[in-house]
């Protein structure tokens, strides 16, 4: 990595880059101005000089307008131009691949759709669009890649998420950027982008680990979620079949979307959001599930047809 | 006589209720601390010198960074302009005897020095690793350390701010000379009076925050952590309700000092005095609705985060405001540049700095990338040691003769003030840098390619405590040895310059009646 200059590896870190210098060039010519004004007039005006000081003003109402619209009208500009590219992190992409990371004090666990697990390290295989959802197994940590200028805090209690597409094949700096006890200098590695046939290939190799969904699967039996989910099952319970990404409607009237979020709170917290027509009878599986489990769940729910 | 020669005993001192010697305990105290915080800064920079952490043990680092925070924050920037210059000046300049309420402003410092002992007694205990924004839930639920010692601390200080505040705004309402009328106030007085209401207003709600982290804490009442059913960001919203408007109670009282000392030393009235006054009013309210600002990816909502963003681009329109009338006061004066000058001019540039790289930080999509890293430090350093720091010092040298009854060495001064420039720029502008490339903050170590960045900041730091220990030497001398000082030295403007140097105990020899607007000052050649 050159001493300078950072690498923009990402969609997001051009459309981060751009937004950056124009900022620098506005802010900079006028920083330089007010610079070269002070100095100007600290020269000009010095006790002593010649300069002429005739009826010095002391106030300027269409000055002091001219200086408060003009840098409104600015920041407008800038605030929408930023906001555009922060939605565009938020976004949802359907041809986007989840990957789930989880923080833990002091590492970044990552699992892959295929079930390919890694720690402190990421690949992606490059002009495939991402989608990294996020959780924690203790405090709040933050997720950083210097080289796609992308940051997502992973928050105890709940998922977050930040989609981007890696855009040159390399080797990244991956951070924790909130702090979060001692070791947190060391929490981090790398993010590997790789070509698509050579992603494909590192998938592949040594991963005797069944797909995530498979996974998935194996725990909605052993964990009993079968035995009231399964159609014919004689609990009254919904039934899951399609229901990632659906919408659904709740007992108090709301109805919201079938995202991770619901998904994992309807595995750790079932009475928040009970749907409607059913009882609140599900117990809770706070405790019984860690993360790396929840994502295998949400995977297989992702797949069930 | 002068207050200074009331008494000469330690209880003289530690029983007074004078505004004026009640400034001064608050100077003594709150030095002490600034070199407390400045000798964690030392540490923190030293070992930054090489990428591998090497100097001191992880847990040290994060104890170092926690203590110079806490201190910085809590027991220096907040109280240093408004409890030490504001406690001496806001009577003088409405033409007061003293404070409203006397004994209120001693129980104070009183408070003050409670909450200190208690940040000594945490060092003492071994620290604290929490950073001083105490987030959830590591400071409830994993930090080891001393943390309720620490938030006891700052909890009590939080009562000697309300205090202080509530004094300075029933001075500035009930205490004002005959004839001095609100936009013939100082700006000074306007932004200590702007600083007071969010001092009140604000502060509770740390208080509060602190009373839940205790309670989660002790007693693992689920309020913050979502294993007890609580919410992290809940914590992170009401922290942050306090504590970015506590950014504006560090450096509107800079503003006003700077709004003092240019106008004197370029012989102008200050330009657009009720666009300054109002711009003040205006930071202090928008300052309250851009907290989000500090969450862009925190996990808090995307239009919360568009709303917050929009507003903080609102709240840099009347700093910009500010910095355009200043530099516009300049024009036709008739400029010296003693130190106190040096001082305010530095401020005016390193605030630019300071305001337009918040831009960057404004800009949510920007923000994403520079959060968390080394620009944020290097943007709050430029506002809060660029603006606050520089007009704190810029202020004690204006004052100086005011307060000590001497000059200080103009030649040491002036060297100071520009060692102190040079050593901050050093220190802090390499961060920018740092922070674009992605170096994270709080962090022991870092990726070798980023060290030569580190080591000019480092050496930086060297050279700004080098200028920060000047000023305490020749100022120290002074008392002693200085020349004895006229009841107004720069011949400038202003109640407090209408009295001997340094004031009787009561201030006044008559009560002042004002005639005119401040800053009447002529440009001479």
């Amino acid at each position: 990595m050159s001493f300078w200059t950072l690498p923009a590896a990402s969609d997001t870190a051009q459309r981060v880059d751009r937004l950056f210098f124009a900022l620098l060039g506005v802010t900079g010519t006028v920083t330089l101005a007010i610079f070269v004004l002070m100095i100007f007039f600290s020269i000009r005006y010095r006790r002593g000089s010649r300069a002429a000081r005739e009826r010095p003003p002391t106030s300027n109402r269409a000055l002091e307008l001219g200086w408060t619209l003009t840098p409104l009208a600015l920041f407008v500009g800038i605030f929408v131009w930023a906001a555009g590219v922060y939605g565009s992190f938020y976004k949802r992409d359907p041809a986007a691949a989840t990957v789930y990371v989880v923080g833990k004090q002091w590492m970044w666990k990552v699992e892959h759709a295929n079930g390919r697990r890694e720690i402190d390290e990421l690949h992606l295989p490059v002009g495939q669009p991402v989608r990294l959802v996020l959780a924690t197994e203790d405090v709040i940590h933050s997720f950083y890649v210097p080289a796609f200028r992308i940051k997502q805090d992973a928050v105890p209690g709940r998922y977050t998420a930040i989609s981007f597409t890696p855009t040159t094949v390399g080797e990244y700096r991956l951070h924790c950027a909130e702090y979060c006890g001692t070791d947190h200098a060391h929490m981090g590695g790398r993010v590997f982008v790789l070509p698509a046939p050579a992603f494909a290939r590192w998938l592949e190799e040594g991963n005797p680990a069944p797909s995530l969904a498979a996974q998935g699967f194996d725990l909605f039996r052993r964990k009993g979620c079968s035995g009231c989910h399964e159609p014919g099952s004689s609990v009254h319970a919904p039934d899951l079949k399609n229901i990632a990404g659906r919408i659904v409607h709740l007992a108090d009237g709301r109805a919201v979307l079938a995202d991770e979020a619901y998904l994992r709170d309807s595995m750790l917290v079932p009475k928040r959001d009970v749907v409607a027509g059913y009882e609140p009878i599900m117990p809770s599986f706070q405790g019984q599930l860690d993360e790396g489990e929840i994502a295998a769940l949400i995977a297989y729910l992702k797949e069930r047809r | 006589m002068s207050y200074l020669a009331e008494g000469f005993s330690l209880r003289s001192w530690l029983t007074t209720n004078d505004h004026k010697r009640i400034a001064v305990l608050y100077m003594v105290a709150i030095t002490a601390f600034f070199f407390v915080g400045g000798a964690a800064a030392t540490l923190i920079r030293l070992e930054l010198a090489t990428p591998a952490g090497d100097l001191v043990q992880p847990e040290t680092y994060n104890k170092l960074f926690t203590i110079h925070g806490v201190v910085m924050v809590w027991f220096f920037l907040i109280p240093s302009i408004p409890s030490v210059l504001g406690n001496f000046l806001v009577p003088l300049m409405v033409g007061a005897r003293d404070m409203a309420f006397p004994r209120l402003n001693l129980a104070s410092w009183y408070i003050y020095v409670l909450g200190g002992l208690f940040t000594v007694a945490t060092l003492i205990a071994g620290g604290v690793d929490t950073g001083w924004t105490f987030y959830t839930p590591y400071s409830t639920m994993f930090s080891n350390g001393n943390v309720l010692l620490a938030v006891a601390g700052v909890f009590i200080v939080g009562f000697s701010s309300i205090l202080t505040g509530l004094n300075i705004i029933v001075t500035v309402h009930r205490l004002r000379a005959p004839g001095l009328t609100w936009f013939r106030l100082p700006l000074f007085v306007w932004a200590n009076y702007a600083t007071s209401l969010i001092l009140i207003l604000a502060t509770p709600v740390l208080a509060m925050t602190l009373c839940l982290v205790a309670l989660e804490r002790v007693f693992h009442v689920g309020i913050f952590d979502p294993a007890l059913g609580g919410d992290p960001l809940l914590f992170q919203h009401l922290f942050w309700f306090y504590s970015h408007p506590a950014v504006y109670i560090m450096v509107l009282p800079a503003m006003g000092v700077a709004s003092e000392i240019i106008p004197c030393f370029a012989r102008r009235p200050v330009f657009g005095y009720r666009f300054m006054a109002y711009a003040i009013l205006a930071i202090a309210s928008i300052g309250f609705l851009v907290w989000g600002h500090h969450m862009f990816v925190s996990g808090q909502s995307l239009y919360a985060g568009l709303v917050f963003s929009m507003l903080s681009f609102l709240v840099a329109i009347p700093s910009a405001i500010k910095v355009f009338n200043w530099t516009a006061t300049l024009y036709k004066g008739s400029i010296t540049f003693a130190a106190p000058m040096l001082y305010a001019l530095g401020f005016v540039g390193l605030f630019t700095i300071g305001g337009m790289t918040g831009l960057f930080l404004a800009a949510t999509a920007v923000d994403v990338h520079l959060t968390d890293t080394y620009f944020v430090i290097a943007h709050f350093h430029y506002i809060m040691v660029g603006g606050s720091v520089m007009c704190y010092l810029g202020g004690i040298h204006f004052w100086w003769p005011k307060i000590s009854g001497r000059m200080y060495p103009e030649m040491w001064g002036r060297a100071a003030a520009l060692l102190i420039f040079f050593g901050f720029n050093l220190t802090f502008f390499p961060q920018y840098l740092l922070g674009w490339l992605g170096m994270p903050r709080r962090y022991h170590a870092y990726p070798p390619e980023l060290q030569l960045l580190n080591v000019f900041s480092s050496a930086g730091a060297v050279v700004l405590a080098l200028g920060y220990l000047l000023p305490l030497g020749y100022l120290g001398w002074s008392l002693l040895y200085g020349k004895k000082a006229p009841p107004n030295p720069w011949q400038a403007t202003g109640l407090e310059w209408q009295t001997a140097s340094p004031p009787p105990k009561h201030n006044f020899e008559h009560e002042p009646v004002v005639h005119q607007g401040p800053y009447a000052y002529d440009p001479v050649r």
